[in-house]
């Protein structure tokens, strides 16, 4: 059953058209990739269903709520967690601390924040690290936080962000073990990704972006042999 | 309301505000390069008056023959206080760079409190002393002078930046620090020069006002409100931008004092600070 | 934890009956006058911190709410009979309610700009009350001595006087203690470090902000009022004044920014230079006093941005190995892009 739509989704800034007509769905445990050469106006796609930019064309729902237009915080309330890029932590705290902060959007009670905290943090095999300070956490692992930290606000999509971007092999396998626990709790995954040997094989959906439209959907197995996708491609890599 | 009165109080205000841009000149040539606001640039220009004033009051000479020294004075002064203080704090937490100028402020006053003491000095008889008459007007003579010889060094900064190669290396680490960086252009230079002529452009300011402004330790206080006031409303970094918003404020402040009572007149302009702060922060000539 | 925190407790238990119990032991009216002006920075530094530490919002016009609470409670008093005690909760109301106003229109500003509002705007309250005919204008308000005693906040002795301070400071800092522990603390240092995330994890940042506001509006305005009813006299350069404001800041900072005693440190230290000073050079006009101050707030400012609280932390984690977390990382609030830039690079 359909979770997150995007219909017609288009942004522009000023002259520079991000997004065009580009409409897709992610149903419920379901984990879609979200893939395209750079600047194909998949962070800007990103950054519209997380409430970062209002939509200037098309409606975003999320369970059949309109959430296009919303700011971020209230998209984080409706149930869309994100992770961004560059990892954000907020280093005046622990680990502990960060997902403790996210937890408070549905446990406001710091002891009952604290107890989910800790269950997040386990469930990214973080556990160990929880009370040090978060900027000294390795990138890998900072990233794996902030996974943990999107869950705390119980999503009902978790928007991903390049979590695997500058890993080696062993902690980019450390990474999709973490989305494939995602996806069984029932979480629908809505990934971006460069990293092809990383998403190519969990995802169930791949959608396709270029230059601001979506020019393939389909399977994996149907996007690694689309002419269309592959020549976008070819251009860049 | 005469219109002679009306018209009279427009020119001293556009007089006032040319000096009032010149201030301005050099504080947003500051946080345009380099993103900090400083809050001593008002004792740059306070540091220009009293320059001007000693010179006068020990060798007898006048402020008009020795502004070009109190400009170079001052740049040197700008350039010195850069490297030993604010470059030590150029990627610090804001509230460490607020901090710091704003202790540089209250140092500067106190040093020149503690070195001058706090009484009101004038310079009486230079040589722009005296009136000048144009038509129904009169005006006097040393803020006529002020007032070109602001426009004439808002020529100069204006002219450096734009044709000029050092000034193109400006204007570009104010653009994009790291792109500059990897042109070859070493940004602590760059921000060096930046503080050197933010203060000269306040110390030349300081020497124009002295042939008529009454001079003290706190006399830079109104000026770096005014400075911040015609800073937003030309836009942040915009040189073109804080000599026209200059102008502006030079008007709306004489013209509020006109309406409103001289007590009032600072009120006037700091409710227009605000009124564009919420309303249009990237000034009314600068860009979203 | 739980051991640091129970010391911390009885600590500050302790250090509270001994600060009960000094006004039976001094008998010198200066040197508790003097006792009385730290706690009185204290409890302004405290009240400041709220939206200059722990919210991240550097405010340099709080001597704003600080001449309202003060104009409130004694205009209350002298044109309507008010008993203080009400007119300084009033104070405190008011001056909340215009810092709601103010957030809301200045808080998308950002840092630099935020500051320079602040400073705009208790200029121009500077200015009103210094032509405000009803409010005494220049020349201010006095507060007869007519009735005396607890019930009317007049006393003739500066004992009373010891009390209310302390009492206002230790209010004060239980409303942060509490602020701290809560999730407001935490949504505070997560606007603080990264705006941007903190709204992805559903903070609303406006608001948390307009809180830490209002809740500093309204203990500064009481610190405004107390003022008036020990000096028993007010005017637009008493109460509303830049230097104020910069010293209300200047506490924080000096003492911790964001840490719940950091401004009480401050607060001694500050009083205690200013004493020196005075005593060692000021009366005679020359401003030395103010120049050692100025050094002072430009070597915190470069050298030890977290303050005397914050340079004790990284000294005492670099004795043990064990990791400070709590409190202003000076090295977390870098620039963004530089912050970026590490990230990258990591």
């Amino acid at each position: 059953m359909s979770l997150l739509e995007l219909h017609a989704v288009g942004k522009r800034f000023g002259g520079i058209v991000a997004n065009q007509e580009v409409s897709f769905q992610v149903d419920t445990g379901q984990i879609v990739g979200l893939i395209g050469p750079n600047g194909a106006g998949k962070t800007t796609a990103f950054n519209c269903v997380a409430g970062y930019y209002a939509p200037s064309a098309g409606v975003i729902t999320l369970a059949g709520k309109t959430i296009s237009g919303l700011p971020p915080e209230a998209c984080a309330r409706a149930g869309v967690g994100r992770t961004f890029q560059v990892a954000r932590t907020f280093t005046s705290m622990t680990a502990a601390e960060n997902v403790l902060a996210a937890a408070l959007l549905h446990h406001k009670r710091v002891a009952t924040a604290r107890e989910q905290a800790a269950r997040w943090l386990a469930f990214v095999g973080l556990e160990r690290l929880a009370e040090r300070p978060a900027g000294s956490l390795t990138i890998s692992e900072q990233r794996r936080m902030a996974v943990a930290r999107a869950l705390a606000t119980q999503p009902k999509v978790l928007l991903m962000d390049e979590v695997m971007a500058g890993l080696n092999p062993t902690e980019v396998r450390e990474m999709v073990a973490v989305v494939l626990r995602i996806r069984q709790l029932g979480i629908a995954c809505l990934i971006v990704e460069h990293v092809l040997e990383g998403i190519m094989p969990i995802a169930d959906r791949i959608v396709v972006l270029d230059r601001g439209i979506k020019i393939a959907e389909g399977t994996p197995a149907e996007i690694s042999s689309d002419a269309a996708v592959i020549s976008a491609y070819l251009g860049d890599e | 309301m005469t219109a002679e009165i009306l018209l009279q109080t427009l020119a001293s205000g556009v007089l006032i505000g040319l000096i009032y841009a010149l201030v301005a000149i050099g504080l947003t040539m500051i946080f345009g390069v380099m993103d900090i606001v400083n809050f001593a640039h008002g004792e740059f220009m306070m540091l220009g008056m009293y320059a001007s004033f000693w010179m006068f009051a020990l060798f007898a000479l006048d402020p008009m023959l020795t502004l070009p020294l109190t400009v170079l004075m001052l740049f040197a002064f700008g350039v010195v206080l850069y490297k030993l203080v604010i470059r030590r704090i150029t990627n610090a937490p804001m509230v460490s760079q607020i901090f710091t100028t704003f202790g540089l402020m209250i140092l500067l006053r106190g040093v020149a409190q503690f070195f001058w003491r706090p009484d009101f000095r004038s310079i009486e008889n230079s040589w722009v002393s005296g009136t000048v008459k144009l038509g129904a007007f009169q005006l006097g003579r040393p803020q006529l002078v002020a007032g070109a010889g602001a426009i004439v060094v808002t020529l100069a900064v204006y002219f450096f930046l734009h044709r000029t190669k050092w000034g193109a290396a400006l204007e570009a680490t104010a653009a994009d620090k790291e792109a500059a960086q990897l042109m070859g252009i070493d940004s602590h230079k760059m921000f060096a020069l930046a503080w050197g002529i933010g203060a000269a452009c306040a110390g030349a300011a300081g020497g124009l006002l002295s042939t008529f402004f009454p001079i003290f330790p706190e006399v830079g206080a109104n000026f770096i409100l005014i400075a911040f006031v015609v800073v937003n409303l030309g836009g942040f970094g915009s040189v073109a931008g804080a000599f026209w918003a200059g102008i502006l404020v030079g008007v709306i402040e004489v013209m509020g004092g006109l309406l409103l009572g001289p007590e009032y007149k600072m009120a006037v302009v700091l409710v227009v600070f605000l009124a564009v702060l919420m309303f249009r922060p990237q000034g009314l000539l600068g860009k979203s | 934890m739980n051991g640091k925190s129970s010391t911390l407790a009885l600590g500050s238990a302790a250090a509270l009956l001994v600060a009960i119990a000094l006004p039976f032991v001094i008998g010198d009216a200066s040197r508790l006058n003097l006792l009385i002006l730290v706690l009185m920075a204290a409890q302004l530094g405290v009240a400041w911190n709220l939206i200059g530490g722990y919210a991240g919002q550097v405010s340099l016009g709080h001597a704003a709410f600080y001449g309202i609470g003060a104009y409130t409670s004694t205009l209350l008093l002298l044109k309507f009979g008010i008993n203080p005690w009400l007119g300084m909760f009033a104070g405190g109301v008011i001056a909340a309610l215009l810092s709601l106003a103010f957030g809301w229109s200045c808080f998308r500003l950002k840092g630099h700009y935020f500051a320079m509002a602040t400073i705009a705007v208790a200029e121009i309250v500077q200015i009103v009350f210094t032509n405000w005919d009803y409010g005494g204008a220049a020349v201010g308000l006095t507060i007869p001595m007519t009735h005396d005693g607890w019930a009317w906040m007049v006393f003739p002795d500066k004992r009373p006087y010891y009390w209310i301070a302390l009492g206002l400071l230790v209010l004060t800092l239980a409303a942060t203690a509490i602020v701290e522990r809560c999730h407001v603390g935490y949504y505070l240092r997560a606007l603080k470090d990264e705006p941007d995330a903190a709204r992805s994890i559903g903070i609303d940042i406006t608001r948390y902000k307009q809180i830490a506001l209002s809740l500093s509006a309204f203990f500064t305005a009481l610190g405004g009022s107390f003022y008036a009813q020990k000096e028993l006299y007010i005017d637009p350069g008493s109460v509303l004044s830049t230097a104020l404001s910069i010293k209300m800041a200047l506490v924080s900072i000096l003492g911790g920014i964001g840490t719940l005693f950091g401004p009480v440190v401050g607060a001694v230290v500050l009083t205690t230079i200013e004493e020196l000073t005075r005593a060692g050079f000021g009366g005679s006009g020359r401003g030395t006093d103010t120049i050692i101050y100025a050094a002072l707030i430009i070597a915190i400012a470069v050298f030890y941005p977290g303050g005397l609280i914050g340079g004790y932390r990284a000294w005492a984690g670099r004795r043990s190995s064990r990791r400070t977390a709590r409190g202003y990382e000076p090295q977390a609030a870098v620039h963004g892009e530089a912050h970026a830039r590490d990230e990258a690079l990591r």
